[in-house]
């Protein structure tokens, strides 16, 4: 039991957030909550592909003193790529916001089957 | 050291769940802020220090202001 | 109905997601690009903390692009919301000179404390997002505590353009100095470990910082422009 949490516990969570997120874009109708998934799968995304890249037994990939091991470092190109993907994930949150509270001020509501149904 | 990270991977499901089932829209996103936060703590146990900074500045902190704001200029309750 | 379909979806997702999982094992050596970045990296850039050398000198380009991205996002943001109706000022009550005052004494703590963090973003873990995320954080401070004052548009708007400018420029010097690629790192070395080393790292990062920060700050600022 031990061991099989110690090789799985964080695929096991990265994996939960990614279904979860899911699960709150497909089902709510309030469209900040959407966006709310939304933000909680983009977490789960981004812990998955740091998990990729762990070495056990490893530290972190920075020369502080000399004399490190060189072969025990952690790998650093899946952390550069997530470090991209984090900010990114702002702005795409910050402009779909900004959607959300046009369509507020336009319809009146934020319920998407209310607004579905209204014809031009 | 797994006791530790498994009970923070349950309160981190549970903060997620909580953000699926309020009415409150505010509370869903705080609930957001605290699976951030813990993200970024499972981030340091990965050794990955700048991961770790650029989540819990970004992810935690700018994220939950901007979706704060946008609330207070549209509905605060789901229907 | 929704909830009942949604659900039969996830259990597929989950099926295809644990299926595939099983071949890839946990914590075991994956990739040879890394074990190169990390092996030869300390003599061609000359930088210490590995992850800035791959974001910024191996893979500069990407970084670029990333940049373009948060500019067009702060450009779409600013065009959805503009609205030409003139709105009536709402009366905002002063807050009290003890939140006023603590929130002017912090301000250009929380400032130089961001401006250390991508300063030195080649030595320790840090760099020009984290330490741009921390800046606006200290603008947000300021609209929250001292309410009525708003950020100066100009000084933000020249701060942000001369960041970007920059990134481009010493990519474009260094094209014309080294003659074989785009971004070449063409200053000398210096000393490990010390603060004027590592080329033109440390003058990317101070660019990209003060770029992040004023428009992460310009971004806050135009949502929150009604009252």
């Amino acid at each position: 039991m031990i061991n099989f949490l110690q090789n799985n516990i964080f695929y096991i969570s990265a994996f939960g957030l990614i279904l979860i997120g899911l699960f709150i874009m497909l089902s709510k109708r309030n469209l900040i909550k959407v966006i709310i998934g939304l933000s909680i799968l983009e977490t789960g995304v981004n812990l998955f592909i740091v998990t990729l890249g762990f070495l056990s037994k490893g530290t972190a990939p920075i020369f502080s003193k000399s004399g490190l091991d060189m072969q025990k470092m952690v790998d650093p190109v899946p952390q550069a790529l997530v470090l991209t993907a984090i900010v990114i994930g702002l702005a795409v949150l910050a402009l779909a916001l900004s959607l959300a509270i046009r369509l507020y001020n336009h319809f009146g509501t934020l319920n998407l089957q209310k607004i579905k149904e209204q014809k031009w | 050291m797994i006791i530790i990270i498994t009970l923070l991977v349950l309160i981190m499901f549970v903060a997620a769940i909580a953000a699926l089932i309020f009415k409150d829209l505010i509370s869903a996103v705080i609930a957001a802020c605290i699976v951030s936060l813990i993200a970024a703590i499972l981030f340091y146990f990965l050794h990955a220090p700048d991961v770790a900074m650029a989540e819990a500045s970004i992810g935690a902190a700018l994220v939950t202001t901007v979706f704060i704001i946008a609330i207070k200029r549209t509905k605060r309750y789901e229907e | 109905m929704r909830k009942f379909i949604g659900i039969i979806l996830l259990f597929i997702i989950g099926w295809g997601i644990v299926v595939s999982l099983k071949e890839i094992p946990f914590g075991e050596q994956k990739s040879k690009v890394g074990k190169y970045y990390i092996e030869k990296g300390k003599e061609e850039t000359g930088a210490s903390n590995i992850v800035t050398s791959v974001v910024v000198n191996y893979r500069s380009f990407d970084t670029l692009g990333e940049v373009t991205v948060l500019f067009l996002a702060a450009i779409g943001l600013g065009a959805v919301l503009a609205t030409f109706q003139r709105k009536e000022k709402i009366k905002v009550e002063p807050s009290s000179l003890i939140l006023y005052t603590g929130c002017r004494f912090l301000f250009p703590l929380i400032l130089l404390f961001g401006s250390y963090i991508f300063i030195h973003g080649h030595l320790t873990p840090g760099g020009g997002f984290q330490g741009g995320a921390v800046i606006a954080s200290a603008f947000v401070l300021v609209y929250l505590g001292c309410r009525g004052k708003r950020i100066n548009e100009t000084g933000s708007k020249i701060a942000e353009s001369l960041g970007g400018l920059t990134f481009v420029i010493l990519g474009l010097v260094g094209l014309a100095v080294g003659g074989q690629y785009f971004l070449l790192n063409f200053l000398p070395k210096g000393e490990f470990n010390t603060l004027f080393s590592a080329g033109i790292i440390p003058i990317i990062y101070i660019a990209i910082g003060f770029k992040v920060g004023a428009e992460l700050s310009g971004i806050i600022d135009q949502l929150m422009e009604e009252s």
